[in-house]
């Protein structure tokens, strides 16, 4: 067995190659996040919608973007995107855009599935109530969807996080580009996969973790 | 725009390999890292997954450890740690093929996911039918082999399916670690024809059909499995 040597980690090594990826990383995240769920509402409405022109192109979407593998989507739409608009653009601005369009198929299965866990009399008594559409879903059912689904939509930003490593395709200096460009320059790729191992590790395994006491409260309450 | 689908049949430059040539050799280290990885996945997932359900905690322990150790890292992370760490870490691995390593990394990486399908189907299960077995004087080896495992396997079918066919996509970061796999081509068939959106229409319709045709024949098998009365069984 080889000696590893940890010696070249220090702050600096963080300052001088981590922060920006792990910033980038979690911008990524949140902003596919936020975009995700958002678009992913929209999506899971139109694709419970009652019609057809809303639904099919909904549901042809969500279909679409589940059955291509994240990587192909992201060369997909680092390749499209410059192709449509005619100016080239950045790898990370890409990512950003790529992942959102790519989340929001996923997060619009998990809405879908909290909208249709609300009892059907609440959107009635909505109605009934003399609420719009618009209303009954903002004030009544989107509100009990995404708390019922808070635990899972969570648990998909975690993996979220985990995908967002997937950008070293398109070469965007995210978290984990932060490691081996550090692992190459000082000449310790093992050293340096092992720490990314063991950082990304302590971030998911937290954050899960939280996710199972909230998930627990909101169990108690309910 | 204009297609241009010719370059297809045109040699990569060895003077006898084609683009298609090479897809196709591509589409096949793609099914062999998926299947092979899926074996993996399968028989890890399914003890871990039934370990976590036993009585005893130091097993039940253990297994949940696997599970959230190989949940919780990026599957690209564990990839390159299978790739470029473990061989150096464990000298002799350094004869094995990067092939292997790949199939382990992507086969532990989805057993996890497999262990957690299987841990709630037999958890599904009412706590009366272990009873029964442990009451007819099975032991709780047989109880599971006879008893459990049968029901919690067929319950867990559809969830598996879409782990399988997860499997085929995210056999695609292979890539990262030069696997000559569908990615791979892609990227590369990219920069050397600067035909993206053809090749990469062509590896996507690839990818999809993979993942359908393993959608259709397990659902097949659930159709031949399936238990009168039980989930599924009334279809």
């Amino acid at each position: 067995m080889s000696g590893l040597d940890l010696s070249f980690f220090n702050l600096e090594l963080v300052s001088n190659y981590l922060l920006k990826g792990f910033i980038f990383s979690v911008q990524l995240t949140l902003i596919a996040m936020v975009g995700g769920i958002v678009f992913g509402t929209l999506l899971a409405l139109m694709r419970l919608s009652s019609h057809p022109w809303l639904q099919w192109p909904a549901t042809l979407y969500v279909n679409t973007m589940r059955s291509i593998p994240l990587v192909m989507v992201i060369l997909w739409f680092f390749l499209l995107i410059p192709f449509l608009t005619g100016k080239p653009m950045g790898a990370e601005l890409s990512a950003i855009v790529t992942f959102t369009a790519f989340e929001a198929a996923y997060y619009s299965e998990i809405m879908r599935a909290g909208i249709q866990s609300v009892a059907r009399g609440q959107v009635y008594a909505g109605y009934a109530l003399g609420l719009t559409y618009g209303q009954t879903m903002r004030l009544v059912v989107l509100p009990q969807a995404f708390r019922n689904m808070l635990p899972i939509l969570l648990t998909q930003t975690i993996i979220l996080f985990q995908d967002t490593s997937l950008v070293y395709a398109i070469g965007a200096y995210d978290l984990l580009r932060g490691f081996t460009t550090a692992g190459r320059n000082f000449n310790r790729p093992v050293e340096a996969f092992l720490l990314a191992t063991v950082v990304y590790f302590v971030i998911c395994f937290s954050l899960s973790l939280l996710v199972k006491r909230l998930q627990a409260r909101i169990a108690i309450v309910r | 725009m204009n297609w241009e689908w010719q370059f297809f049949l045109r040699d990569i430059g060895d003077g006898e390999t084609t683009y298609l040539d090479w897809m196709i050799s591509a589409w096949g280290w793609t099914l062999a890292v998926a299947g092979c990885a899926w074996v993996v996945a399968l028989l890890f997932g399914s003890i871990i997954g039934t370990l976590r359900t036993v009585p005893n905690r130091w097993l039940a322990g253990a297994a949940n450890a696997w599970v959230e150790l190989f949940r919780n890292i990026p599957l690209l992370v564990q990839i390159f740690l299978w790739y470029f760490v473990v061989p150096t870490l464990v000298p002799p691995l350094q004869q094995v093929p990067s092939f292997i390593m790949v199939v382990l990394g992507l086969g532990f990486f989805t057993s996890a996911r497999v262990a957690e399908q299987v841990r709630a189907g037999i958890q599904s299960l009412s706590r009366g039918q272990r009873n029964a077995g442990l009451a007819l004087g099975l032991t709780l080896p047989q109880t599971y082999r006879f008893v459990l495992l049968p029901m919690a396997f067929r319950i867990v079918l559809p969830p598996l399916t879409s782990e399988a066919m997860n499997i085929i996509k995210n056999s695609s970061v292979a890539f990262a670690v030069s696997i000559s796999e569908l990615t791979m081509f892609a990227m590369q068939a990219q920069e050397e024809t600067s035909r993206g959106i053809e090749v990469y229409l062509a590896v996507t319709s690839l990818y999809i059909v993979s993942t359908m045709v393993v959608n259709r024949a397990l659902a097949y098998v659930e159709t031949r499995v399936r238990v009168p009365g039980y989930v599924g069984g009334g279809k």
